[in-house]
């Protein structure tokens, strides 16, 4: 599927839910409770599996249709479950200390994604393909990205901070689905089954930290400096 | 035998012995079989180098693959892996955790595997998972002794590196976009692939993407100003794992950047690639300096130690020629010996005064005069000072670096080794010379295994430095010239 000759219903398609994943990265910026993030997250993890069902379908990857139903296996319904159990025991609900209001953090956000959206153009310029749905592409990659570092730096509590890791690494998803569809299977799978030690590790570190240093915070980890 | 066999062997031999150990549960049995599986590793991995063709051989499809610059990094990691695990032994046994030490040995050899097996990865992708796998299985020995300071440790480790990495995946995702418009939508992503590709890749998609792997493989380098959890990861993990962290692991990933640093030049950026480099690792240099002269935690100062040091692979590499790249590689391989030669005595003082303060750690020498000058040499050694092999290497790649375009960055790492110098050897002066407050004297004895394998380290760190062999240089710079087609 030459991402020129794309029709152009599955064009607008691949952007209204790549648009929608974006948009459900901005909900967990403005938000301030763990559990909104969560279902963002869960969201934003079916418009990638719908995403690549619908690539599938019109680029003719039948590969494809199984990383569908791994990613909404996966990060649709298995990663939600495991951060949810991890927040249960938690008693944490929301964050505490606002490092950046939602709001403000939102236009950083919208600042960002004018900056990926230029990145994005010049590339694609260079191909001659500043039309087609590479340049979206790109742009939520790119934008995804930042927000989720943006997430990174001005959330504190543990939970937050996976989540905003994994909006990180659904950017990626993302991005390479449209770009690279014809990515070898194995290495997609092997970052799905990955994606999931990592959020399980991630369990056991959180339970670790309030176990032995009595918070979630990352405020209060300042032991070590120098 | 052939290199495939001994490739098997020798990353079977730590995958078995983590099973093993989670099975028998017994502290000692865990032990030996770790120490076992090293020594084996070890044995392979020594080989291998000399029977590896300079164009290099694939197994299992091309998923697997060695050439020399993966066989000496393997190498290198071996050496590491084999002195802490004999190390490991003395230093696990008097933390008293022997309930939980089957599961510090099933993580430390699996530890072990990833390290061992990330240069042998083919595919660039797989690479990638190989290098988040060592994260994954290091986070939990940093966090192994349970304090609070080890798990805020462990924390900010797998956090910073995590996100850190998934840039080296975007990047890598981008590499592979950047090559299916030369190479069709599906093809394998092997490095061959990758950088046969790249002098017809996009410019402009092949500078995004090499600047996202080399921050991202930087992270887990250890590159300033990624470096923020090398020091605490580095000082509040024990010991054997520390040495580990610094002189296996920092080049395993420094490897996915010479390989993409490869294809960055196949590609024909210019002087760009390299100049990126350069500045991350005088910028390596430069925290390193400044965090070591003002520094009061005995092993954050060798995690800075391990800062510098990475900036001066990378500025090797950054240099780049025959003589850059093999003083680069040769570099690994004694800040490889010497970095754990360091953190076994800084662990062995830390036990014996039962502090990480510089300032509380006085007499060594008195108190332990054997291990004491042994650790003292070592400092001498990583310092860059002659008669050892860090001198040697330093040498070799400020040589290289005295090109026009270079010369300002070998005479900022020249000024900054000087710094170096003389602020680590002055805290080295203070805990050796400095009068003793009373009360403060040193408890344990420390046992012949925490001895032995700083002997094992300092022994061919000194016979590197007096004697190059021409084989060896022959063979680095054999390296370089596989890896740059056509540049001096």
């Amino acid at each position: 599927m030459p991402i020129q000759h794309l029709d152009p219903l599955a064009s607008s398609l691949f952007g209204l839910l790549a648009i929608l994943s974006l948009l459900l990265a901005f909900v967990m910026l403005g938000s301030r409770w763990l559990k909104n993030y969560l279902y963002a997250f869960a969201a934003e993890s079916w418009a990638i599996a719908l995403l690549s069902a619908a690539i599938a379908y019109y680029g003719h990857y039948p590969e494809l249709y199984l990383v569908a139903a791994l990613t909404l296996l996966f990060r649709g319904l298995i990663l939600p479950y495991l951060v949810w159990r991890i927040i249960q025991r938690l008693d944490v609900a929301r964050e505490v200390r606002i490092i950046l209001q939602p709001s403000s953090a939102m236009v950083i956000g919208a600042f960002f994604v004018m900056f990926a959206l230029s990145v994005s153009y010049r590339i694609a310029s260079d191909f001659h393909l500043e039309l087609t749905i590479a340049v979206l592409a790109l742009t939520v990659m790119l934008s995804m990205k930042l927000i989720g570092f943006l997430m990174l730096a001005v959330r504190h509590e543990a939970i937050s901070q996976v989540l905003g890791l994994l909006v990180l690494e659904n950017g990626i998803f993302l991005g390479s689905q449209i770009l690279v569809p014809g990515m070898p299977l194995l290495i997609e799978l092997v970052v799905l089954f990955d994606l999931l030690i990592v959020v399980a590790c991630f369990g056991v570190l959180v339970r670790y930290l309030q176990a032995h240093v009595g918070t979630t915070s990352s405020l209060d980890l300042k032991r070590l400096t120098g | 035998m052939s290199a495939g066999i001994l490739i098997a062997i020798l990353l079977a031999a730590p995958a078995l012995a983590g099973f093993a150990a989670i099975l028998v549960r017994s502290p000692r049995a865990a032990e030996a079989l770790n120490l076992a599986a090293s020594l084996v590793s070890f044995l392979c991995a020594l080989p291998l180098p000399f029977l590896v063709a300079s164009a290099g051989e694939t197994f299992l499809g091309g998923y697997v693959a060695v050439d020399r610059a993966a066989a000496w990094v393997v190498l290198c990691t071996s050496i590491v892996y084999l002195l802490a695990s004999i190390y490991a032994v003395g230093y696990m046994r008097l933390l008293g955790e022997d309930r939980r030490l089957h599961w510090f040995y099933a993580l430390f050899a699996g530890f072990g595997l990833t390290t061992l097996a990330g240069p042998f990865m083919n595919n660039v992708g797989i690479y990638w998972i190989a290098i988040e796998l060592t994260t994954l299985v290091s986070t939990f020995l940093v966090a192994f002794e349970h304090a609070a300071e080890s798990m805020e440790a462990a924390w900010k480790y797998i956090m910073v590196v995590s996100a850190g990495i998934s840039l080296a995946l975007l990047g890598t995702v981008l590499f592979y976009w950047g090559g299916s418009f030369v190479l069709g939508p599906t093809y394998d992503m092997t490095w061959a692939a990758l950088g046969g590709a790249a002098p017809k890749m996009n410019h402009a998609v092949v500078t995004l993407a090499y600047l996202l792997v080399l921050v991202g493989y930087g992270t887990k380098v250890g590159l300033a100003p990624m470096h923020s959890w090398l020091p605490d990861a580095h000082s509040e993990s024990p010991a054997p794992v520390s040495a580990m962290l610094s002189g296996a692991l920092l080049n395993t990933a420094m490897f996915g950047i010479f390989r993409f640093l490869g294809i960055a030049k196949a590609a024909g950026l210019g002087a760009f690639p390299e100049l990126a480099l350069v500045a991350f690792g005088t910028l390596s240099l430069l925290v390193g300096a400044l965090f070591i002269v003002r520094q009061q935690g005995i092993k954050r100062l060798m995690a800075y130690s391990s800062i510098e040091h990475m900036g001066v692979v990378a500025l090797g590499f950054g240099f780049g020629g025959p003589l850059g790249i093999a003083g680069a590689l040769y570099h690994m391989l004694n800040h490889s010996l010497n970095k754990s030669l360091m953190f076994f005595g800084a662990g062995n003082v830390m036990r014996a005064y039962g502090t990480k303060e510089i300032g509380r750690i006085r007499g060594v020498l008195r108190h332990f005069p054997a291990q004491g000058l042994l650790w003292l040499a070592g400092a001498v050694a990583i310092t860059g000072a002659p008669p050892f092999g860090l001198f040697l290497s330093e040498l070799t790649i400020m040589r290289a670096g005295l090109k026009p375009s270079f010369a300002w960055a070998v005479y900022v790492m020249a000024a900054l080794l000087i710094v170096i110098f003389i602020g680590f050897l002055n805290h080295f002066r203070a805990m050796y010379w400095d009068a003793e407050a009373a009360g403060d004297a040193p408890s344990r004895k420390t046992s012949a295994w925490s001895a032995v394998p700083m002997w094992l380290a300092l022994a061919p760190l000194l016979v590197l430095g007096l004697w190059w062999p021409a084989d060896l240089w022959s063979y680095l710079a054999s390296v370089a010239q596989s890896m740059l087609p056509g540049v001096s």
